[in-house]
């Protein structure tokens, strides 16, 4: 399987993407205010680079692409955690919970890894393959749990700050849609070939959102959570 | 078992965060009142704006000249107003509700269009002033 333009245009977007984020928060002083953000930011450009140069040192199908690519996306998705905290410690700034806040993402995270591990140990016989695509699969479910939980807490508190409001649904997005993706993967192998444009897609989609966010609305905006709720009446 | 509970929470998850942020967009120009100008440009009779209105009033957004700062937000909530089309096509029969929610929602984004096509003229003018007084 050669790449085509379309890879190439994704990849790149992605890339010029994550690196105007990080850009434009150095240039408006705002780098250590989003920390955590432009730190995952940095790194992801940082894969996609090494990507491009796995795919040409070793090929699209060669096993170092596999697991460069699974592996160094399970450490983006651990690397999100910390944005995803930071999202909260932000949320539950005024009650002085960020202790537990840390504690918590921290139990999660060694949950996970340990479920991945069970899951595996039942298929010894595919043990590197299956626990790369399985650790995947789970930590990037994990993070849309959640972002779920955030969201919820953001409604039930009601946050007014539409910046937070929208960094965080752009983030439920991109990783609900690259989870649902990845789950679809191991229930329909056949269609690997459709569904294998949804991660690239939300590449370009979470720095772009988070882009649009940084850069067009204001700092003090302000937004009712419970317009964005949808209900059937 | 845990792959197809993962698929179906995650698709779930999907369209919830999907419709919130589209959701926060539009809700910027719920605020803006729509002037006279764009009223009659438009053909537009009162406040609401008509759910079908929305592709006619995104055509003459794309007449005007490009202000620059609005392509993503008009591309997002077109996609999200086509995906509101198909909802409410899809269940119209099944649940009634669902559709009427997708009604309502393309009114927003109709309005929506309307505030950009009322951006964009005033963005017209002010160039044609610009130009006017730089011959001057």
């Amino acid at each position: 399987m050669q790449l085509g333009p379309l890879d190439y245009g994704l990849w790149l977007t992605s890339f010029l993407l994550e690196v105007y984020v990080v850009v434009w928060s150095v240039l408006r002083k705002d780098f250590l205010r989003y920390i955590p953000l432009n730190i995952y930011m940095l790194a992801v450009a940082g894969v996609t680079w090494g990507q491009y140069h796995f795919i040409h040192t070793y090929g699209l199908k060669s096993q170092n692409y596999f697991y460069y690519y699974y592996y160094s996306d399970s450490l983006l998705c651990i690397l999100m955690y910390l944005v995803i905290i930071h999202f909260y410690q932000e949320v539950f700034a005024e009650m002085n919970v960020s202790r537990y806040i840390r504690g918590a993402a921290a139990l999660l995270l060694a949950a996970t890894a340990l479920f991945s591990y069970i899951v595996v140990r039942q298929n010894k016989e595919h043990m590197t393959t299956s626990f790369v695509v399985e650790l995947e699969q789970n930590i990037n479910f994990v993070v849309v749990v959640l972002t779920y939980l955030l969201w919820g807490a953001i409604l039930k508190l009601r946050e007014t700050r539409t910046r937070l409001i929208q960094l965080v649904l752009a983030l439920g997005v991109a990783f609900s849609a690259t989870a649902g993706s990845y789950a679809l993967r191991n229930l329909f192998p056949d269609a690997t070939d459709l569904l294998r444009w949804v991660p690239p897609v939300m590449g370009v989609w979470l720095p772009l959102a988070w882009a649009y966010t940084l850069t067009k609305v204001p700092e003090d905006a302000r937004l009712a959570t419970a317009r964005l709720v949808a209900r059937a009446r | 078992m845990m792959a197809a509970l993962i698929c179906v929470i995650s698709i779930v998850a999907f369209l919830q965060f999907f419709v919130s942020y589209c959701r926060s967009i539009l809700a910027t120009s719920r605020k803006v009142q729509l002037s006279d100008r764009v009223r009659e440009v438009a053909g537009i009779a009162n406040q609401n704006v008509a759910a079908e209105d929305f592709q006619r009033l995104l055509q003459l957004v794309r007449l005007c000249p490009e202000r620059g700062d609005d392509r993503t937000e008009i591309r997002a909530v077109g996609t999200y107003y086509g995906f509101l089309h198909v909802i409410g096509r899809a269940f119209r029969s099944v649940i009634p509700s669902l559709a009427a929610w997708s009604e309502r929602e393309r009114q927003s984004c109709s309005y929506f269009a309307a505030v950009a096509l009322d951006r964009r003229i005033s963005y017209s003018r002010d160039l044609l002033t610009q130009q006017a007084g730089d011959r001057v």
